[in-house]
């Protein structure tokens, strides 16, 4: 079968590769039918997270038909149409009962190496590090889906793939970011980066009832997007953040902040995140956490910090005095995504909102490689990339 | 409606990168063969100059060859050229130059000179092509009416208990003297 995999920094390329086989009694074999460029494989495409091998399938958003199921895999058959969760889940353990299934204590295969990074085991993930267990992504034509029986959301009938696909990663992460937020109707959220997340969240806030969002990027597609939304957007090239946002809420600062961009902030826009690109060329620094400084800075007193944007492994010069004088709340972790699952499959069917609005461009697997390349230079009004492997 | 594209590199972006590796060979024997270029030209003297703007030629090629955006290394190498240029003139007054290799090497230069400039253009000209188009998603929202009217339309969401705000740090309405 064809498959996007990576080869080291800044190289994706479409291979052929063996096709999957059944391993274990709770496995099925899906047949690709929509996969997703996501900007968190972006972070893998850098080479800003460690543990990628030479060869390694990427892609952890996506949906298909099931052509193969394992023995023990009673609630799904051949034909059903499923989106997979990014996160694979056993749905048994502690963390699973409890509802964090991004912290899963069995599907990680590399549980020690992850320990080794994080202290404990997270939850496997498709397409990913191999310290989330190295699994094979969908950015292919078929994918193995380990416990199948529990890592799924079936797909009703009537719905597109466009319409479902982001189930599977970008619209609960956007989401959970905002529920984790508990938004109340006086609520100023303030979201940083209007890529596919932050556009997620913003719809999320509106939805949720915040009463005002506003949007911060500085590419004019995307806040043109965050706009349609419903956001108040501030252009961070044009204007000062920190200014903008207390002026928008009389001088208290926004009580909700999200960073919906991650390790990855611009690097040449301000003095700190040119230092901290300095210091991760030397190794000295591995994320450049320019919005988090940012985000305690402005946020409200007994305010709450939701971070949805990924981060690796260690940061500088964090204003933890404001983050403890301020007594804000953060909240973070990879989405728990079967969590929200039903409830927004419910808004999705209701008509409440279509996710794909978010999508600029549709290309087939072969294109893949090229469109890393356009998502990340962020070339060609390019937000959400879909490639259609058949 | 998503709209579907086909990726390309621009023509003067492969070009940009052909001169890169043009540079790194130019460069490679201005560095190693000073000596015997310098004697051809009748330049003996200038043999470190010689070698200097070999290790110029080779950052510049790594330059073009590594950068996401190579404009600025086209640049540079215009700028390279311009002090090629200079020096060569200089040199067909120098009493000892060979006046047929030097008149002939600064047509070379002069050549190339042109290809670095238009090529140089050429780049400008699409990145300002890039940045001027104008994709407007203003009529992307997602929602089925306007954001004001779909605004709280999902509060029969009940947040998780683990994921609510502390009690102690919800909205608190002074006069009432409770939450709000």
């Amino acid at each position: 079968m064809r498959a996007l995999c990576w080869h080291g920094k800044g190289d994706i390329r479409c291979d052929t590769v063996p096709d999957p086989e059944i391993e274990d009694a709770r496995d099925a074999i899906i047949r690709m039918t929509s996969c997703a460029i996501c900007g968190s494989d972006l972070h893998l495409y850098n080479h800003f997270i460690p543990g990628m091998k030479d060869g390694d399938i990427m892609g952890h958003e996506f949906m298909g038909e099931v052509v193969e199921i394992g023995s023990s895999v009673s609630n799904l058959k051949v034909g059903d149409r499923i989106v997979v969760p990014f996160t694979i889940i056993c749905g048994e353990c502690e963390q699973c009962r409890r509802g964090n299934f991004s912290v899963c204590e069995r599907t990680n295969r590399n549980a020690s190496l992850a320990a080794k990074a994080f202290g404990h085991t997270t939850a496997g993930l498709f397409g990913y590090t191999h310290l989330t267990g190295g699994y094979a992504g969908g950015q292919a034509e078929y994918v193995r889906i380990p416990y199948a029986d529990t890592t799924h959301v079936k797909v009703p009938e009537g719905l597109t793939d466009e319409q479902v696909l982001f189930l599977g990663d970008i619209f609960p992460t956007g989401w959970q970011a905002v529920v984790q937020c508990d938004i109340q109707p006086s609520d100023t959220v303030a979201i940083w980066g209007c890529g596919p997340v932050g556009q997620m969240a913003i719809r999320s806030a509106i939805l949720l009832g915040a009463k005002q969002v506003v949007a911060i990027d500085c590419v004019p597609e995307r806040l043109s997007m965050a706009q349609a939304g419903g956001a108040t957007t501030i252009d961070f090239d044009e204007e000062s953040v920190i200014e903008r946002l207390n002026q928008l809420t009389n001088g208290k600062g926004p009580e909700k902040c999200i960073d919906a961009v991650g390790l990855e902030a611009h690097a040449t826009r301000s003095i700190d995140s040119v230092v901290d690109r300095a210091k991760q060329a030397v190794m000295l620094e591995s994320d450049r956490p320019h919005v988090l400084r940012e985000m305690f800075y402005v946020c409200r007193p007994a305010g709450v910090v939701s971070v949805p944007g990924v981060y690796g492994g260690l940061i500088d010069k964090i204003p933890f005095g404001a983050v403890m004088n301020k007594g804000l709340t953060i909240r973070t972790g990879q989405t728990h995504v079967n969590r929200w699952t039903e409830d927004l499959l419910r808004r999705i069917q209701e008509g409440q909102i279509d996710p794909s609005f978010v999508i600029t461009h549709t290309v087939g697997l072969d294109d893949g490689p090229e469109m890393y390349e356009t998502f990340r230079d962020k070339k060609d009004g390019c937000i959400k990339v879909v490639l259609k492997p058949h | 409606m998503p709209h579907h594209q086909e990726a390309h590199r621009p023509a003067a972006d492969t070009v940009a990168r052909g001169l890169g590796w043009f540079s790194l060979g130019l460069g490679a024997v201005e560095l190693l063969g000073a000596k015997s270029l310098a004697r051809w030209m009748g330049l003996d003297k200038h043999e470190a100059l010689i070698r200097a703007y070999g290790a110029r030629e080779i950052a510049t090629g790594i330059g073009l060859l590594t950068s996401r955006d190579p404009g600025p290394w086209m640049w540079g190498r215009v700028g390279g050229d311009a002090l090629d240029l200079a020096i060569l003139g200089t040199a067909l007054s120098d009493r000892d130059a060979e006046t047929d290799r030097v008149v002939f090497a600064t047509a070379a230069v002069a050549g190339v000179t042109v290809i670095d400039v238009l090529c140089a253009q050429s780049l400008d000209a699409s990145r300002r092509n890039e940045s001027d188009r104008h994709w407007d998603y203003g009529d992307r929202s997602g929602l089925p009416r306007s954001p004001t009217q779909m605004r709280g339309v999902a509060r029969d969401f009940e947040v998780p208990r683990d994921m609510r705000i502390p009690e102690a740090l919800r909205p608190y309405d002074q006069a009432q003297r409770r939450p709000l």
